[in-house]
């Protein structure tokens, strides 16, 4: 594993880089462009970012305006503001007539840490989910984000973004023949017993966690499901044929996000147990990051025993 | 503006007029009384003010108008057929579910429409990203939005208007149909939002008051925002709610409720024979 980098500063070093080769990208913020990192690009390319202050329904609307003249802006603020505060502007100003726009989340999940459960946001895959046509994506680390923000420009739609906060440890970088693909799936190590499919830095918490398992002898198969929506079902239903059983982890209630979404596709098609690792139904506290991942289980050790609730509902 | 060409506007609003009552009447269901408010504004700018070109709705180069209040489509539907962006034949599948002019503006099936809008306070937002990539391109297009004054208490008009000021969006006009009724009955009641001048000076924009229903008294504001610079500008409009329809003027009861075959054919009798004496002249 290389080095550790945050995927909100990934974010903030795509934009700038590919700000010459997609002239029509434009940034906007609501006053935490220091926070989402789009501060670079505000200073590389002042004409076109904008900040539009602590107004995050209207910064939705301007997206959604400058979408109709060909642009292609990319809303930043924190998860809570843009997928919770602007849903319904994303939603029926940009979702509803199927706008070219990017919401971008920073700051999504618990490790927020010490600002708190106000601005936790473990909601936003279902509130983004849930709106027809929008694709949902959250890279697990700074290389995938990075050519998750290319492959974001290249697809004309509605679409969410979120990024994290906490540094966290390349895992696709080194990757012998990675591609990024927006609704493909990434299998990161092989297994027969049980497949946990995990989003954002919950996949290098699972590569840890099947670490864990190889020592008690269980042979654990690792996807990084950087796209929520559209979900990869050909790999989902493939781990479940392969495996017969899945446990999904998602810094993310457990409602409404990943987990839900893998139990719909293979309860349709192919059923075996489905155990949902995430944040159960509760808000969040303060304290340092994984300080609060780890109150509320979200560890490599809080997924090894769901695998191990799992593979006891085997037949 | 001369006589002839008022008297050619009147016409047009006229028209405009009856297709709207009789696509809210087909329909059984639509917002007649704002639609009736607003259809002088939007006959100006449709037929005097806007550079557009219904064979090329799509011409980036167009001037852009946004209609915030959206519950007002058969006002809006009615101008884009009059003005031929699709056949008036249309308006009869206004609302139906075998047709595509839904009940409030739909950019992706109606020809001319610029944005979806229909929740309030958000179509002011688009109307102000439009004129934002118009400034960052270097385009001499004009944005046009229309709100109603019941609409402005939603918290994100304002957040609009201040950015909007922000970005010293001089080719943005928002018109306000101020009726002073909304949905509960009168503004001043529901929410007061007087005094709109002042507040809307206070938020940095250029400040205009009009006769809603006087055609060269708007097309001269649309022309003074046209020529203001630096700023963006706003036209209060002095409108009557239900305008041109005796017994629906001025009465809140007549916000989204269409009227039945007897109002109908008494509203019809009204608009016909204002058609008739406008087209004699």
């Amino acid at each position: 594993m290389g080095e550790k980098i945050a995927t909100r500063a990934a974010y903030g070093d795509a934009i700038v880089a590919l700000a010459q080769e997609y002239p029509e990208l434009v940034v906007l913020d609501a006053d935490l462009s220091g926070a989402t990192m789009t501060k670079k690009f505000s200073q590389t390319y002042p004409e076109r970012f904008f900040n539009m202050g602590i107004a995050e329904c209207n910064m939705i609307g301007v997206a959604a305006g400058l979408s109709t003249c060909g642009k292609k802006p990319f809303a930043s603020s924190f998860a809570m503001f843009t997928a919770g505060r602007a849903f319904e502007q994303v939603r029926n100003s940009v979702g509803y007539p199927h706008l070219n726009v990017k919401v971008v989340g920073s700051h999504g999940g618990l490790s927020v840490g010490e600002d708190g459960a106000t601005h936790q946001c473990c909601e936003d895959f279902a509130t983004m989910r849930s709106i027809p046509g929008m694709v949902v994506c959250c890279p697990c680390d700074g290389n995938e984000m990075t050519a998750a923000v290319k492959a974001l420009l290249d697809y004309e739609g509605p679409a969410y973004l979120r990024l994290g906060r906490s540094a966290v440890e390349d895992v696709t970088g080194a990757l012998s023949g990675y591609k990024f693909e927006l609704g493909k799936g990434v299998t990161l190590r092989e297994g027969k017993d049980a497949a946990i499919i995990a989003v954002g830095l919950m996949v290098q918490r699972a590569l840890a966690a099947a670490e864990l398992l190889a020592k008690e002898g269980v042979d654990v198969r690792v996807i990084d499901m950087h796209t929520i929506k559209p979900l990869d079902t050909e790999l989902v239903l493939k781990a479940a044929r392969e495996t017969g059983c899945i446990i999904t982890t998602e810094e993310h209630n457990i409602i409404g996000g990943l987990g839900e979404a893998v139990c719909a596709c293979v309860s349709e098609n192919c059923p075996v147990p489905v155990l949902r690792h995430g944040v159960e139904d509760t808000f969040g506290r303060s304290g340092k990051a994984d300080q609060v991942l780890e109150h509320y289980g979200l560890t490599p050790e809080g997924i090894a025993a769901k695998v191990r609730q799992g593979l006891k509902l085997k037949k | 503006m001369d006589q002839k060409e008022q008297k050619a506007l009147a016409l047009n609003a006229a028209k405009l007029r009856a297709l709207a009552m009789d696509a809210v009447h087909t329909a059984a269901s639509g917002h007649i009384g704002g639609s009736l408010s607003v259809a002088d504004v939007l006959t100006v700018l449709y037929f005097h003010t806007m550079k557009v070109d219904p064979k090329n709705p799509k011409d980036p180069d167009r001037d852009r108008l946004v209609l915030s209040k959206g519950h007002t489509t058969p006002a809006l539907y009615s101008a884009l057929a009059l003005r031929g962006y699709f056949p008036t034949e249309e308006l009869k599948l206004f609302r139906s579910i075998k047709g595509h002019l839904s009940g409030h503006p739909d950019m992706v099936h109606v020809p001319g429409v610029d944005m979806s809008t229909g929740s309030l306070g958000q179509g002011i937002s688009a109307a102000v990203g439009m004129a934002l990539a118009g400034k960052v391109d270097g385009k001499d297009y004009r944005v046009y939005a229309v709100l109603g004054d019941g609409e402005i208490a939603e918290g994100q008009v304002w957040e609009a208007f201040m950015s909007a000021a922000k970005y010293h969006l001089d080719n943005l006009c928002a018109v306000v149909d101020v009726n002073g009724l909304q949905i509960d009955g009168k503004t001043a009641d529901v929410m007061p939002s007087e005094p709109l001048d002042k507040k809307f000076e206070a938020f940095n924009w250029n400040v205009l008051k009009v006769d809603g229903h006087d055609y060269a008294a708007l097309a001269a504001a649309f022309a003074s925002a046209a020529a203001h610079k630096g700023q963006p500008t706003v036209i209060l409009a002095k409108t009557v709610k239900g305008k041109g329809i005796s017994f629906m003027e001025d009465d809140a009861g007549w916000h989204g409720k269409a009227p039945n075959d007897e109002q109908y054919a008494q509203a019809k009798a009204e608009l016909d024979a204002k058609i008739a004496e406008l087209e004699v002249q």
